[in-house]
């Protein structure tokens, strides 16, 4: 039965008080289930659709005509030395991914609630790997992205080098909103409803339809506090030759890493209780 | 190694209750801090932090629960709804944290609290073995190579790449305990598993985690189902309003627990004529149910000859009274009704005022395993009911080991008499002959 083979071992339980240890390394053995439940979120978001992965390309794709024909062509909103199309599809590539990924992680918790309220596993996996699920749609955009690219094209430069970094803040932004979203969502069902309207403003303090060279002068580096202006750039800048965002995106990342230790230290403490509010 | 599988010490679990939904709105809690705001501002002088009102909305549903379990040992968990049972099992699953006291765990544990843990109704049954294997915490090798074996305990083949919210609550609860069986976990935790699924898979069930227990695993194991646990644990606690009422072998614990849980019932007496039940005709001064033989308070199996026994008080001269009783099985069938038409004394004659007793004698193998209920009709000149009570006693027969014949689900039927029965072979099958047919 090779019970014996591997040293027993032993685990307390107890009361927890305040701040709670991360416990990093028991992720690391449940590292089976992180690839099972991204596995899992990939798989029935593809089954539950008619349209199956045909989404990932729909949704940016669509929004890039609406906001070509509305902003590019009626409104006339600059887009640099590129054209309008591939201009706003860049940005929404990455922001799809975001837009997606906090809605799935802000209410994984409370749609695995029955899981929650009958097995142990470390909390932490169930948003991380909604986030990861998003990861797949966003691979496909992309390659629609350097198509498109191609049509017009554009050569990236050897900014190109930086992009994926720019993916792993993204998605780190992600999880760090995910995290803060789903530990409350637990606990304020309204969060719930709050999260599509989130994400709705969240889209037009991005610019996504604009470039971030709108923002007047004083303002242009406090705007990198929304870290999704500082990916924006960053994507625009390493696909498209645009102006390196600079202090923009290092002030993204800063924001980004406080938003991500915050959250997993919100999310650590909140853990314990999940299983008694569900 | 050490011996002792799991070490708990004064386990106490605190819940919030009250409010209707435990989660909040956001709207919910800016109301709450307002009120509490205002109700500090006209009591500034209450310095004590310490508010009654959080006081009454908190209920320990676990309290000082002191538990040692020994390697390879298989422990019954019994108690009322509501008396802690889920919450320790939780509690040690570490899915739920303790609110005071510690417990340690050594060994790997598997849990399977109540049925279909972990589920996704849109992903097949295979696609599910190995997601809840994962989130059960089974490596994946082990899986795969157990594969086969889940899925013919489970009994599921043929719907084995079919979504599973096609598939019924039985077959849900199947494989949810199949996964759980083959974990192979040092420690395995069951609560109530065998309130869903047919007879034979709850045999099967039975039958693995007997398995599970004879190979030095240490079980856990929630259950109404009495007989089961009997069967399966050799120790068992009971649970009594989230404290620890009696840990000790399985039978004993049981019979003190069923003999508490009814005894409030099956013994009623009303000293007082004035306070007793009835009306000017008759007075009820005492009903019980007791075993033909030994003390009064031993329980009734479905073995045991017992009697059901009323004394009542003839309040006016002459009366030709008779007793009625309705014997009710717990699904609110009527058993039987009986009436005193064998009685040879007093039957049909006109009673003088005083105290009478009727005692009627129920044989053994009459009744079915179960709570039973009697109402209680006194009729007048064999045609007027003059007072009814129901649920004057209520009482249990307890189903007995040596009948059960390895069946442990509880025989069907309202009553289970002990038939004459033969079986005779009567011809023999010549096996060379009808090999060659
Ligand atoms: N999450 C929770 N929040 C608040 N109260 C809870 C919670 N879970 C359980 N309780 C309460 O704790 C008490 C014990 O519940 P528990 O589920 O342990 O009972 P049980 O012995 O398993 O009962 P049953 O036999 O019905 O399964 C109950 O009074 C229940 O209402
Ligand atoms: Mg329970």
């Amino acid at each position: 039965m090779g019970r014996t083979t591997s040293a027993r071992h032993t685990t307390t339980v107890q009361p927890s008080s305040g701040w709670v240890a991360m416990r990093f390394g028991e992720l690391w053995d449940y590292r089976e289930l992180f690839y099972f439940l991204t596995w899992r979120d990939i798989k029935v978001r593809y089954k539950q659709t008619a349209l199956g992965a045909a989404w990932a390309v729909l949704q940016p794709v669509l929004t890039m005509i609406v906001f070509s024909v509305f902003f590019g062509k009626l409104a006339g909103i600059p887009s640099g030395d590129v054209p309008y199309p591939v201009f706003a599809f860049a940005a929404l590539v990455p922001w799809t991914f975001f837009a997606s990924a906090i809605a799935l992680a802000g209410n994984s918790l409370v749609e695995q609630e029955r899981i929650l309220a009958k097995v142990y596993f470390p909390r932490l996996i169930v948003p991380t790997a909604a986030v990861l699920a998003s990861l797949v749609d966003f691979g496909i955009a992309f390659v629609v992205l350097l198509g498109l690219m191609l049509v017009y094209g554009i050569v990236p430069s050897a900014a190109l080098l930086v992009l994926p970094f720019l993916v792993l803040l993204a998605a780190a932004t992600a999880l760090a909103v995910g995290l803060w979203l789903s530990a409350l969502n637990v606990k304020y069902r309204d969060i719930r409803y709050a999260i599509p309207f989130a994400v709705q403003l969240w889209l037009f303090i991005s610019p996504v339809a604009y470039p971030s060279s709108l923002v007047p002068e004083p303002w242009d580096a406090v705007y990198g506090i929304n870290p999704m202006a500082g990916v924006i750039d960053g994507f625009r800048w390493a696909l498209l030759g645009a102006e390196p965002p600079g202090a923009t995106l290092a002030i993204s990342v800063l924001v980004t890493g406080g938003l991500l230790a915050g959250g997993l230290l919100y999310f650590r403490r909140m853990e314990r209780s999940f299983a008694d509010i569900v | 190694m050490t011996d002792v599988a799991v070490r708990a010490v004064r386990l106490g679990k605190l819940y919030r209750v009250g409010e209707r939904q435990p989660y909040n709105t956001i709207r919910d809690v800016i109301t709450a801090s307002a009120r509490a705001r205002l109700r500090r501002l006209g009591r500034p002088s209450n310095g004590s932090a310490h508010d009654p009102s959080t006081e009454a909305k908190s209920m320990w549903a676990l309290r000082d629960v002191s538990l040692e379990l020994r390697e390879g040992e298989a422990l019954g968990i019994i108690g009322r709804n509501g008396s802690g049972k889920s919450t320790l099992l939780k509690i040690l699953s570490r899915i739920t944290e303790p609110t005071e006291g510690h417990a340690v765990i050594s060994g790997r544990v598997g849990s399977l609290l109540e049925v279909g843990t972990g589920f996704h109704p849109e992903l097949t049954g295979r696609e599910n073995i190995s997601l809840n294997g994962a989130i059960l915490g089974m490596p994946r090798a082990d899986i795969q190579r157990k594969f086969d074996e889940i899925v013919s305990f489970a009994g599921i083949e043929r719907y084995i790449d079919t979504p599973v919210k096609r598939y019924s609550t039985g077959m849900h609860a199947r494989l949810a305990f199949a996964v759980a069986a083959h974990l192979e976990p040092d420690i395995l935790i069951v609560d109530e598993v065998l309130a869903v699924g047919d007879a034979e898979f709850q045999k099967r069930c039975m039958g693995k985690m007997g398995d599970a227990a004879r190979s030095g695993r240490t079980v856990l194991f929630v259950s109404h189902n009495m007989a089961a646990i009997e069967s399966l644990c050799s120790r068992t606690i009971w649970l009594e309003g989230g404290r620890c009422a009696a840990d000790g072998t399985s039978s004993e614990v049981i019979s003190r627990y069923l003999a508490t849980c009814l005894s409030v019932l099956s013994d009623h007496v009303w000293p007082e004529p004035e306070l007793a039940p009835g009306n000017d005709r008759v007075r009820i001064r005492r009903a019980r149910v007791r075993p033909e033989q030994g003390e009064p308070e031993d329980q009734i199996s479905v073995a045991t000859p017992f009697v059901i026994e009323f004394e009542y008080w003839n309040m006016r001269e002459g009366a030709r009274l008779n007793l009625s009783l309705h014997v009710y099985n717990e699904h609110g069938v009527i058993v039987f009704n009986a009436i005193p038409t064998e009685e040879l004394v007093w039957h049909g004659r006109p009673f003088p005022r005083g105290l009478f007793r009727d005692t009627c004698h129920v044989p053994a193998n009459l009744l079915n395993e179960g709570v039973h209920r009697i109402e209680l009709l006194v009729v007048a000149d064999s045609c007027h009911v003059i007072h009814r009570m129901e649920d004057i006693l209520v009482f249990e027969v307890r189903d007995i080991d040596d009948s059960r014949d390895g069946w442990y689900e509880r025989r069907v039927g309202a009553v289970r008499p002990r038939l004459a029965w033969e079986t005779e072979h009567l011809v023999a099958i010549d096996s060379t002959a009808s090999g060659d047919a």
